[in-house]
């Protein structure tokens, strides 16, 4: 049996972003990088699928990106995949989630993976589309937002997230695709035996130009800062004069300590 | 121009987040019909063209089935643009309508701005306008985004089905988790987010909720990690509130959590992060260390 994480490599959130020189992403300089949360959780996911199952089960995990992206990878290996691809790709930014979506099809249409798994969105770009292009083009069965994940002879039986807290419980045959939530499970950290053991795993690197075929079908015309709507109060400054402001605010505004 | 707008149904009703669709063509000016998986009995208030798929045959999960509906529609009317709502329906249905007809997708529009539409970035942090190459596009729009618009009473129907491919099979719904504290009767929420740091840090921000009298309440990461119990959880998959006061104690303000608390009387939010998202609903920033500012503020409150 074959599996294959897909894995985005994206900047520590809590960043502060500035638009790149053509103004249409972030620019990359003065940021910290890390595996997209969403990601963590699809590697955990396949990494107890790849436990339970045992040794005649290959996991592969994959990324798309400049050579920065290979910590991600490392980070996937140390976690318990057992080999991984590094599609090399300098401006993988440029690309739109249809393109980098052709290019994971292309890579695995003819090895055979029995399951698939994804983030549900990427953290920076936030579109959702990736992971349901993958299996569209491979034709394969797919289900998205999944808190609950189980596996049985070639059948998937996924819980979505809905809102509201309610989950739609969903049944479907491999080849398929699914694509992880936040809370699905509990991301490990990779100790450090693994990591010793993951140094000796494969890297595989093949360039995007080998495998991109599809134009692109949507382009960024700009990216910036959005346009603060005001009327908040901005405070700052030493903790007690701040108390001191909030309480005065507090009942002058609201009713809660009268 | 026109529209296709992919209307929700879910457990038997309607969802009035569907009026939104209505709300985003009214500001694109576009003409519209409508695409439904529902119940004859209980037709939308709108006025134009409506095709309707029987949820008795064609279920109200089942994405391989629906995506050929949407496909027909689309070949009927020949639309601009497909819309769905940025939802656990829309989300998952969306990209599978835009592979089928190779046309971009733009997923959670929050804005129509000069040039394309406008899509939030980097956690809501930033923003991009993005534009689609082809005439054709499937787009997706945010929740609560648009305003709600009803256009009638009676829409003119014209029955669509198709057949399942039997590769998935929707098997039912379980109900949220039993709330043990209701959020929405608090008068005084005060919520723990991801910058609380640890979950031994919890009580730090129950002490600031007591001495106002009020209920705990936290993000969907901090209940994630198992910190807080899900039933506290604020957001869309949580409990929506709009208490008198809500205080946002290291919650950078994902649009998800937004959504289930900015309608509160008054938000004070502190956060390290002068830029973070929840400055953009908060009526007060204040901007500090979580765990210096919180306990000098209760142990004051406690004095007054």
């Amino acid at each position: 049996m074959k599996l294959l994480v897909c894995i985005k490599q994206v900047p520590d959130l809590e960043s502060r972003f500035k638009p790149d020189s053509e103004g249409v992403w972030y620019s990359e300089s003065d940021l910290a990088w890390r595996m997209n949360e969403y990601d963590e959780f699809a590697v955990e996911q396949a990494v107890q699928l790849r436990e339970k199952l045992g040794e005649t089960v290959e996991l592969t995990v994959l990324s798309i990106g400049p050579d920065r992206v290979v910590e991600a990878i490392k980070k996937a290996l140390a976690m318990g995949c057992d080999n991984a691809v590094h599609i090399q790709d300098p401006v993988a930014a440029a690309k739109d989630p249809w393109q980098i979506a052709s290019v994971i099809a292309v890579y695995a249409k003819d090895k055979g993976y029995d399951l698939i798994f994804t983030g549900m969105q990427s953290q920076d770009r936030g579109s959702a589309q990736v992971g349901v292009m993958v299996a569209e083009q491979l034709g394969y069965s797919s289900c998205t937002t999944l808190v609950g994940f189980e596996y049985d002879s070639g059948v998937v039986t996924a819980k979505r997230e809905l809102e509201g807290g309610i989950k739609g419980v969903v049944k479907m045959k491999t080849p398929a695709l699914v694509t992880c939530q936040l809370g699905l499970n509990v991301p490990r950290y990779p100790t450090l035996p693994n990591i010793m053991k993951s140094k000796k795993k494969e890297i595989i690197t093949l360039a995007v130009s080998d495998l991109l075929t599809a134009e692109p079908l949507a382009a960024t015309i700009s990216f910036y800062s959005p346009t603060k709507k005001g009327g908040g109060l901005v405070l700052e400054g030493e903790v007690a004069s701040l108390v001191d402001q909030v309480i005065g605010i507090l009942k002058e505004k609201t009713s809660v300590l009268r | 121009m026109k529209t296709l707008l992919i209307g929700e149904y879910r457990e038997g009703k309607l969802l009035e987040s569907t009026y939104e669709l209505l709300g985003f063509a009214s500001q694109l000016g576009a003409e519209t019909a409508f695409l439904l998986v529902a119940n004859e009995f209980q037709l939308p208030a709108y006025d134009g063209m409506l095709y309707l798929a029987d949820v008795d045959i064609c279920g109200e999960y089942n994405p391989d089935l629906h995506k050929k509906l949407v496909l027909d529609a689309v070949k009927r009317e020949n639309p601009d643009y497909i819309v769905f709502l940025h939802s656990s329906y829309g989300w998952d249905l969306a990209p599978r309508v835009a592979a089928s007809l190779k046309v971009a997708q733009i997923s959670e529009i929050i804005a129509i701005v000069p040039g394309g539409f406008e899509v939030g970035s980097c956690n809501a942090k930033m923003r991009r306008t993005v534009k689609p190459n082809g005439t054709k596009a499937v787009l997706t729009i945010q929740a609560g985004a648009f305003p709600s618009e009803r256009t009638g009473t009676s829409p003119k129907v014209q029955k669509l089905t198709a057949e399942s491919t039997g590769a998935l099979e929707f098997l039912g719904y379980e109900a949220a988790e039993k709330k043990d504290v209701d959020l929405g009767k608090a008068e005084v929420i005060v919520s723990a987010g991801r910058g609380i740091g640890k979950k031994d840090n919890v009580p730090v921000i129950a002490a600031l909720a007591k001495a106002l009298g009020g209920e705990v309440g936290a993000s969907r990461p901090v209940v994630d990690a198992g910190w807080v119990e899900h039933s506290h959880q604020v957001g869309t998959t949580g409990q929506t509130v709009s208490p008198k006061l809500y205080v946002a104690c290291g919650i950078s303000g994902a649009i998800q959590h937004l959504a289930g608390m900015k309608k509160s009387d008054f938000i004070i939010a502190i956060n390290k992060d002068k830029d973070a998202p929840i400055g953009e609903v908060a009526d007060v920033l204040v901007v500090a260390d979580v765990l210096q500012f919180v306990p000098a503020l209760t142990q004051k409150l406690q004095n007054v």
